[in-house]
């Protein structure tokens, strides 16, 4: 029984439910917004980056998206303001705010 | 063609894992349960059979590795004993909730402690809440029978439950017994081949097993794990009389022996059941009309068929081999009264607690159990409930 698991939400009755409720989809952690967890938030100051990537590697969520070796601003739909990526940026250019 | 051989419990199951060849076996050793993967892996190295055998360095692991095999999409089983079930009871659960249709043989042995390797059932019953189906063989013959019984139960697409095969550690594992052997052929035809819908190693079609579910969903799945068990009765039933059919023995449920005009009847599992039965014999001839309910079927739970069959005796002796350091009996004591009663039946129950740790139950503890429910209805003697058989006691109980 393949189910597409977008069809499925939390009024969902069990009947409707996947057997051990097992995922048929590869990637689906990206339609889980994990972003709705956060109490304090990132806020990237663009003029102080030096664009040294020290803080992409740490998020633990995967969520400060680098394109041709510069990073961008956060992807705040996974974001859960962990506060790592501030710690981890020597020049400031992170400020966590509630 | 049924062959007549003579074989012990653990020499019987081994050949039915041989005849079913199952895809994976991790399988790590403890008394009594030893022989079983010393056996498959001399039919592995005989080229006997192609199983994968993983020898894993404990059960937490070798259940861990039937886990994942299962979930890739192979047909996984393991044997275990005592301890060494009590080390899998996390897996258990997760195979259990996974929905993953693993066979277990299990050797039945008392839990540590004392620290002792006979048989009672402990170890099981402490895993009865686990999702697990469970089915309880009296002798070599039926340990043989429910292990093949055990893939096409636990396949069926209204099951997806992993099935428990226990017998009683050294008196069924180790005693030699004459035994029907089925042809390979045949038994293969019974088992069917194994061709899971949604399996991990599976090309194109990405699968996430046991993923996390918060508590919108968690209640759900829940309940569709029970509604699965709630099925499993009738492919249990279905699967008994498929056998019963191809090789002409077996029960679904339960075996009713002479029970059918029986004032009196005990209700017991396992081997202890061959014992009970003499003594119902034996009492026969003397005209006492006493029978014995021999339960196969511990998960799920035969309630109403339990309460359909005590409804019209005047007196039940319900057996555990097994104690629940609950005050109240071991776990047939709880379940069987409260299945009579949710049924409105009224029948006398009287617990006893018997056979722990390998001690011996003898046709004439059975004979003295049956003529003390007789006592207890005619003179309506006062019996303490879950009585220890046969314990040395000061109360002289
Ligand atoms: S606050 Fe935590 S989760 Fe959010 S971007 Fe920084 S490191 Fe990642
Ligand atoms: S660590 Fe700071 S400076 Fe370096 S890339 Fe990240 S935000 Fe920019």
């Amino acid at each position: 029984m393949r189910t597409d698991i977008s069809n499925i939400n939390e009024q969902s009755p069990c009947e409707d439910l996947t057997e051990g409720l097992m995922i048929f989809a590869g990637g689906t952690s990206k339609q889980f917004k994990t972003g709705e967890w956060r109490v304090a938030t990132p806020v990237f100051d663009k003029d102080k980056c030096k664009q040294c990537l020290l803080c992409a590697p740490v998020c633990p969520d995967g969520c400060i998206p680098v394109h041709d070796g510069r990073r961008e601003d956060f992807d705040m739909d996974h974001c859960k303001g962990c506060g790592i990526c501030e710690k981890a940026c020597p020049f400031g250019a992170i400020t966590m705010t509630s | 063609m049924s062959k007549k051989d003579r074989m012990s419990g653990n020499e019987a199951v081994a050949y039915a894992i041989r005849q079913v060849n199952p895809d994976v076996m991790p399988a790590f050793p403890i008394t009594p349960s030893t022989e079983i993967p010393q056996l498959v892996s001399t039919y592995i190295a005989n080229g006997e059979m192609d199983t994968e055998f993983i020898p894993v360095e404990s059960e937490h692991s070798s259940m861990s590795a039937a886990v994942g095999a299962e979930a890739a999409g192979a047909r996984s089983m393991t044997a275990t004993s005592s301890c060494g079930l009590a080390f899998m009871w996390e897996e258990l659960l997760v195979a259990a909730s996974n929905r993953l249709p693993i066979v277990l043989t299990l050797v039945n042995r008392t839990l540590s402690g004392p620290i002792n390797i006979n048989c009672d059932h402990s170890d099981g019953m402490g895993a009865r809440d686990t999702g697990w189906i469970q089915i309880y063989a009296e002798n070599n013959q039926e340990a043989y029978d429910n292990y093949i019984q055990a893939f096409p139960i636990a396949e069926d697409k209204r099951v997806h439950l992993p099935v428990m095969v226990c017998q009683d550690g050294f008196i069924t594992s180790h005693a030699v017994q004459n035994i029907l052997l089925e042809d390979d052929k045949d038994v293969k035809e019974f088992v069917g081949e194994y061709h899971p819908e949604e399996f991990l190693l599976n090309p194109g079609k990405p699968v996430a097993v046991g993923p996390y579910a918060v508590s919108n969903y968690s209640m759900e799945a829940k309940y569709n794990q029970e509604a699965a068990m709630i099925r499993s009765r009738e492919v249990i039933k279905e699967v008994a009389a498929r056998f019963r059919e191809k090789f002409g023995r077996g029960f679904d449920f339960f075996e009713e022996y002479r029970c059918e005009d029986a004032d009196y009847i005990m209700l017991i599992m396992g081997s202890a059941a061959g014992t009970a039965k003499q003594a119902a014999d034996d009492l026969r001839d003397k005209g006492m009309k006493v029978g014995v309910l021999k339960l196969r079927v511990f998960r799920p739970f035969p309630a109403e068929e339990i309460a359909a069959a005590l409804s019209k005796c005047k007196a039940v002796a319900v057996m555990d081999r097994c104690e629940s350091y609950n005050g109240h009996g071991g776990p047939l004591a709880s379940e069987v009264p409260a299945a009579l009663f949710m049924n409105k039946v009224y029948t006398e129950v009287v617990n006893y607690v018997y056979g722990l740790a390998g001690r011996d139950f003898t046709t004439e503890t059975a004979a003295g159990i049956f003529e003390e429910l007789e006592d207890v209805v005619e003179n309506k003697k006062q019996v303490r409930q879950c009585t220890y058989v046969g314990l040395r006691s000061k109360e002289g109980q």
